[in-house]
């Protein structure tokens, strides 16, 4: 075969790999709406994981808003201040995390500690046939695994989203007031100005569709793990990369999408 | 009768010459492997079906065939006159009601204890009635000697236990037929006897109807009414434990004597 054929070969082959991921996330996603349309929810095991996801992930989730926040108004503020429009520090810190600094750095996390269990535990029931078991019971590994894991991860990405933007807000607000010696009422009047509802709108919207995301490519990886330890391992990290990568690229086509709908200062 | 066993009767008994189980020229390939290559078999009610071969020559196949975690290449299996290959991933409940299956590793939920596990299939089809629940628990714990081990998580049990406990989970659903992957591996001569007499009372009491892979030839003799042997992809051998023992064919008595050259 000739060269340029060899190339539209391996092209055609990796767009071929990539519709037929596509697909296979699609399906799962159709399954979910069926688990969903069942009302069959299990609600005791959407509790465990609310404790697991929402719970267990406040700490990253703080820790990662607080010092983002932090150090966002840090490098800002002595900017700003070449300019005079240091007391703006809050108004921007506000609104980039609101809109995209909360929401994607709490997806990150949550892609790297939630997703990363999911399709490790998924994964081993998986390999050790224990998902072949619950279908063997009569039990779809969707309903059973899937559903309780994405009903609990789109309760807990709105309040983890708000503590995130909450304690950057926080962390920005203590720099400035304790860093800098800028007046307290100067920053939290620019803030309150300059912050609406449609910002904290986006934020939460983007906590959902990143949740969904996470929770899909996740729990397939753990549903299609194969070959024993290795295989689980290998998926676990697909899980956490492909999360983290949709999520960015996501959030680039959402944030044009959500623009449109809640344009920056619309208020 | 063994009262704690009389919880675990077949929810509907069938004449002893109805085909149950029928698999019509199955073919299954893996990739560049033809694992199955035709395989015609017909179970009746309340057979015991022991299914040998050399590994990999797709006996655990076979069987996932049955319950359907596997389809077909190529030909058909019914179950109960029900047309496995064809049924969805959710319209294959009524198939799983009347079919259980252990698994090799007995597929224990790890976050669950004995109790749990065993009573999970009552729970997920929908059975509220605790004592009701609690009692057919504990009955088929009893069963399987482990009624004293009913708090434990499994990664507190020894390999017997674990298939034992796996049994109890496979029963307790009143299944018509049972699917044993590999019950007497890794178990020591008494804990396997103790497997086998629990599959032999489960047949002769109530009928059941099982299909056991196998590698363990005293078992095969003990238990089997019938044995198929597969090689290749096909059936080798289907007859009686007397005849596999009497076959003049090499390939099974090299297989059942346990000489070398059987997969050369």
């Amino acid at each position: 075969m000739s060269f340029p054929l060899n190339i539209l070969a391996f092209v055609g082959q990796i767009a071929l790999h990539f519709l037929t991921y596509l697909g296979q996330v699609a399906d799962l996603a159709k399954e979910l709406l069926i688990a969903l349309r069942s009302g069959v929810w299990r609600l005791r095991l959407v509790a465990q994981q609310i404790v697991a996801i929402g719970y267990g992930s406040q700490g990253v989730v703080i820790v990662t808003g607080a010092f983002t926040g932090a150090v966002f108004t840090f490098q800002s503020y002595a900017k700003f201040k070449e300019f005079g429009m240091e007391t703006t520090v809050g108004a921007v810190v506000s609104v980039a995390l609101c809109r995209e600094l909360g929401p994607v750095l709490a997806g990150l996390m949550v892609a790297g500690r939630v997703g990363a269990a999911m399709a490790a535990d998924i994964g081993t029931m998986k390999v050790t046939e224990q998902v072949d078991a619950l279908r063997v019971m009569g039990v779809h590994p969707v309903d059973y695994l899937v559903l309780p894991r994405f009903l609990a991860m789109m309760i807990s990405m709105p309040f983890l989203v708000a503590e995130s933007v909450s304690f950057g807000l926080f962390a920005s607000y203590l720099v400035t007031s304790v860093g800098y010696d800028m007046p307290s009422t100067w920053y939290m009047t620019h803030m309150v100005d300059h912050t609406n509802m449609e910002d904290l709108s986006i934020g939460m919207i983007k906590g959902f569709v990143f949740g969904m995301l996470i929770t899909l490519i996740s729990c397939h990886q753990g549903l299609a793990a194969e070959n024993g330890a290795v295989g689980v391992g290998a998926g676990t990290t697909r899980a956490v990369v492909i999360s983290s990568l949709a999520l960015l690229i996501v959030n680039f086509f959402l944030s044009i999408a959500l623009n449109y709908a809640f344009p920056i200062g619309s208020v | 009768m063994n009262p704690t066993l009389t919880t675990m009767i077949p929810r509907t008994i069938h004449g002893p010459d109805e085909i149950f189980i029928e698999l019509r020229g199955v073919k299954k390939r893996f990739g560049s492997q033809q694992v199955l290559d035709g395989i015609d078999l017909q179970i009746k009610h309340g057979e015991t079906l022991c299914l040998i071969g050399p590994s990999g020559e797709g006996k655990t196949v076979t069987m996932k065939h049955v319950i359907g975690l596997i389809h077909p290449d190529e030909g058909d299996v019914y179950v109960a006159g029900m047309h496995v290959n064809v049924l969805k991933e959710r319209q294959m409940a009524a198939v799983r009601q009347k079919v259980s299956m252990l698994f090799q590793g007995a597929a224990l939920f790890d976050n669950l204890t004995v109790e749990e596990n065993v009573a999970f299939p009552l729970l997920e089809h929908g059975l509220k009635d605790k004592a009701e629940i609690k009692r057919r628990v504990m009955a088929a714990l009893e069963a399987v000697d482990l009624d004293e081990h009913a708090h434990k998580y499994p990664t507190n049990l020894s390999g017997g236990m674990k298939k034992r406990t796996g049994i109890a989970r496979a029963i307790i659903d009143r299944s018509e037929c049972i699917l044993y992957d590999e019950p007497n591996s890794g178990l020591d001569p008494i804990g396997s006897d103790i497997i086998d007499q629990m599959i032999q009372r489960m047949q002769k009491r109530y009928g059941v109807t099982s299909i056991i892979v196998t590698h363990d030839m005293r078992s095969v003799f003990k238990i089997a009414t019938r044995v198929a042997m597969l090689y290749r992809g096909k059936i080798h051998f289907l007859g009686t434990p007397e005849e596999l023992r009497n076959s003049p064919d090499k390939l099974v008595q090299d297989f059942i004597n346990g000489r070398s050259d059987v997969t050369c």
